[in-house]
């Protein structure tokens, strides 16, 4: 298995700027005169993991920079330094280049190297600590550094012309110490003389701090011929008065040329200047309740936008064309609306699949066995709470998979196949749906073996079943045909486990097995908690929503289907089975007249494999509708998980059907 | 009506913190006359249509949709049987935010806002009102009226009222 680095890629960058934010702040918090060691060991520990990280990702430039810096702090950890102003000054200089670096290395753009070499000979010198001679001799301009430089620069016109960017030059000087700009758009000509290729723009620019004059012209270096250039101390040139330079400023009037200038410089810069923006825009952590919150005001609108629409229906669409017109739009943005702000809650599938290479590499060496993972779909996204559920039964399908339906090697090549055995996780979108498959090219399910199992287990089989019946018995509580217990899988809690699990997510899991050549198991979630596929009926005035995944179908009964049988209440026989019978309206204690099974309609539907025929008025349709909790203000009421607000504005409840199949199947037992 | 008692609250906030008169909102049930505090009345409303709950009291006439969240509403008229149990436009609900919980309750009327001192608040004796002693922290006396004060927190979260879960509303519901 190769490991793809890159994908760790963006959060060392996360963690590294989060690093360096440490390292900041524990400068500016430490006290010079009684540095403390826990601020110390903060600043090291930062350093630490960023020169590790950069390491191990194969940032020479990084790690090699942080090397020096880590020798310098651990100095001054170790108490062999005392820390001084200067120390800390040049410590946040570095944090600012490393800054850069890292900047540059996730852009791959190349960061300026004046200010490397000069932050890292200023880092060589520290180190080399006690001798001042050589620091004077050396840089003699640190030690009597000016409190600034007024630079004056005014590039030529073809400056663009030999590869040269000013941006990236006032970059660098930003990063020797803080700095106001100041542009010239004197030199501008009119649009229509302006020609894309040309800089017509010079700067005056007014760098504080410490920096020393050669730190400015080697920045400078490289286009000293192509340029006017200009540095005097800043104390001699103070006197500019700041109004007028906002003036100046501000004056670049839209419309005018420097519009045009700058876009035609962009693409000179554009990896430099408009790719860091990419990272700071890239994650914003937000409190689930706001997301939620969220949805549910939009949920609000759907239904608001939806009763718009109700009304709208009956007006005369050549009199209120417009309204009209506008009703549509407002549908459509609604409806995008709505799909964006369930984005928010969507996560990667990748965030669970991430997990098995692991799990499958541990397993097989425990076990013996050659085995291969492929995931595909990992991009396919999903509700976040449903990706939290759905990790444990994916655990179990992967490690039964791995433990019953993959054969040893030998085994396999015996049987003519490769050595290695394939485990493949995929997950795609069908329709509202989110479909996860878990499977394998192992020995199958056995037919046989299974129906014996469950004939020794007591559960309800014949020899004539269908193989999709079959494959069913495994989701039977208890059921587990693996002939010893071992601790990967098969403690007998196993695939119904798997199959609640799914269900109490509103999915539904099926296998499929052609003899011999591996097995599949799909598993079919909805694609999120918030909303649910429902089908709504009517009982009286009222109406409830079914959710659609438990029912199977519905039918109006003929007289000399239904029977009663003494003490067990009604059923009805459909095609070769007979179902209990249950009257919605008397279960609930609903008012008006109770109607007989063959006027009414009867809606088959079934729950963790027991089936119920559930008498109701009227079907009203199907709608997707979004799940509203009734215990927030109330509390739970038997026979119903929810609630929902209907086109109209109403609450309709919706039918908890496994409650229901499990209360009234007690209720004819008993 | 939200932001009139929004903007009460404000001030009886304000004036609370004076030791100041406290704020009621009166409503009628048949011929009393009762007070509630009004910072837990978060609205007051028509009445809309309920959609019935299974299984509940026959004061506990549905729920409704306020907003996107699920209100039960219960109808005091019918829980202490005082006024006449008609609905039409003149019914209103007032909205109460009690216990971190939403709750419409139907009156007979809804009269309007008071302030009460201390001093005008005497203790209820223990017989007179059809809610139940337990529930009524006072009387309060305005010119010639008498203000049933009651402690609607309590009142609601109370076991007979089954709107809360607790092994003791669970029983009563399911009566």
């Amino acid at each position: 298995m190769s490991i793809d680095l890159e994908r760790f890629h963006k959060s060392f960058f996360e963690e590294s700027f989060e690093g360096l934010d440490v390292m900041e702040q524990a400068l500016l918090a430490l006290n010079i005169s009684a540095a403390d060691a826990e601020t110390i060991n903060t600043i090291f520990r930062a350093a630490h993991s960023i020169k590790g990280g950069a390491a191990t990702f194969g940032f020479a430039s990084v790690a090699d920079y942080t090397h020096g810096v880590e020798t310098l702090l651990d100095q001054m950890r170790s108490g062999k330094r005392q820390v001084t102003k200067a120390d800390v000054d040049l410590l946040l200089r570095v944090v600012d280049v490393l800054r850069g670096l890292l900047g540059a290395a996730r852009d791959g753009t190349a960061f300026d190297a004046a200010a490397v070499t000069s932050t890292q000979a200023e880092i060589a010198l520290a180190l080399a600590g006690a001798a001042p001679v050589a620091v004077a001799a050396i840089k003699p301009a640190i030690v009597a550094a000016p409190t600034g430089w007024l630079i004056r620069f005014e590039p030529k016109a073809d400056l663009f012309r030999s590869g040269n960017d000013p941006l990236r030059i006032i970059r660098g000087l930003d990063a020797l110490g803080p700095m106001d700009v100041e542009v010239d758009t004197a030199g501008l000509p009119s649009f229509a003389d302006a020609d894309a290729e040309s800089c017509y723009l010079a700067w005056t620019l007014r760098l504080h701090g410490d920096a020393t004059r050669g730190e400015v012209e080697e920045l400078f270096s490289w286009v000293e011929d192509e340029c006017r250039l200009l540095i005097e101390p800043l104390a001699a040139a103070i006197s500019i008065d700041a109004p007028a330079l906002a003036k100046t400023v501000v004056s670049i009037e839209p419309g005018k040329p420097a519009l045009a200038l700058v876009k035609s410089a962009e693409p000179a810069n554009s990896t430099a200047a408009a790719t860091p923006r990419q990272g700071d825009a890239g994650s914003i952590r937000v409190g689930t309740e706001k997301i939620d919150t969220l949805i549910n005001l939009v949920g609000e609108l759907v239904i608001t936008q939806a009763m718009l629409t109700q009304r709208a229906a009956d007006l005369d669409p050549v009199q209120y064309e417009k309204l009209l017109n506008g009703l549509s739009q407002l549908d459509r943005n609604t409806r995008l609306l709505q799909e964006a702000v369930m984005a928010t809650r969507m996560l990667p599938m990748e965030a669970v699949f991430s997990r098995f290479p692991r799990v499958v590499r541990d397993l097989a060496t425990k076990l013996n066995k050659q085995v291969r993972l492929v995931t595909v779909g990992e991009q396919t996204e999903l509700d976040k709470s449903v990706i939290e559920k759905i990790t444990d039964p994916l655990n179990h399908l992967v490690r039964n998979s791995l433990d019953h339906g993959l054969e040893t090697a030998a085994d396999r090549i015996a049987k003519g196949k490769d050595a290695t055995g394939t485990i493949r996780l995929s997950a795609s979108h069908q329709g509202g749906n989110i479909v996860i498959e878990v499977s394998d090219d192992g020995r199958g399910l056995d037919r046989a073996r299974i129906l014996a199992k469950a004939q020794e287990k007591g559960i309800a089989c014949s020899e004539t079943m269908a193989d999709a019946e079959v494959w069913q018995l495994i989701f039977a509580p208890g059921f587990s045909t693996a002939e010893q217990v071992t601790d990967v899988s098969g403690r007998g809690v196993g695939m119904d486990v798997v199959k609640r699990n799914i269900q109490a997510l509103g999915g539904s899991v099926d296998l499929s097995s052609p003899a011999g050549s591996g097995t599949r198991v799909i598993i079919r979630l909805p694609l999120t908690l918030a909303i649910l596929d429902g089908m709504s009926v009517a009982v009286g005035e009222d109406v409830y929503i079914l959710p659609l995944g438990s029912v199977i179908e519905s039918l109006q009964p003929l007289p000399e289907q239904v029977k009663r049988m003494a003490g067990q209440g009604t059923v009805v026989r459909v095609r070769n089975e007979y179902l209990p019978l249950m009257d919605l309206r008397e279960w609930f204690g609903l008012p008006g007249q109770r109607r007989l099974p063959q006027d009414a309609i009867v809606v088959i539907v079934e729950s963790e494999g027991r089936k119920l025929a559930m008498q109701i008025d009227e079907l009203v349709g199907q709608q997707q509708v979004v799940i509203k909790s009734l215990e927030a203000n109330y509390r739970r009421v038997r026979g119903v998980s929810g609630a929902t607000i209907l086109g109209d504005g109403r609450v309709s409840l919706i039918i908890d059907v496994g409650a229901i199949v499990r209360l009234s199947s007690q209720s004819a037992a008993a | 009506m939200n932001t009139a008692a929004g903007e009460y609250a404000a001030i009886n906030a304000q004036a609370d913190g004076n030791g100041q008169p406290n704020e009621f909102l009166t409503f009628t049930l048949g011929d009393e006359e009762y007070g509630v505090d009004i910072l837990k009345v978060q609205e007051i409303r028509g009445y809309d249509t309920v959609t019935r709950i299974p299984d509940a009291p026959d004061f506990i006439k549905g729920v409704i949709n306020l907003r996107g969240t699920i209100v039960p509403v219960i109808d005091m008229r019918i829980k202490f049987r005082l006024g006449k149990v008609e609905y039409n436009s003149f019914t209103v609900m007032i909205i109460l935010n009690v216990a971190r919980r939403v709750v419409g309750m139907v009156v007979d009327g809804v009269s309007d806002v008071m302030q009460l001192t201390p001093e005008q608040i005497r203790p209820a004796p223990e017989f007179g009102s059809a809610v139940n002693a337990r529930f009524i922290t006072g009387l309060g006396a305005f010119d010639q009226r008498m203000l049933i004060l009651i402690d609607i927190e309590k009142l609601l979260s109370g076991a007979d009222m089954a709107l809360m879960a607790g092994p003791e509303a669970q029983s009563q519901a399911l009566q």
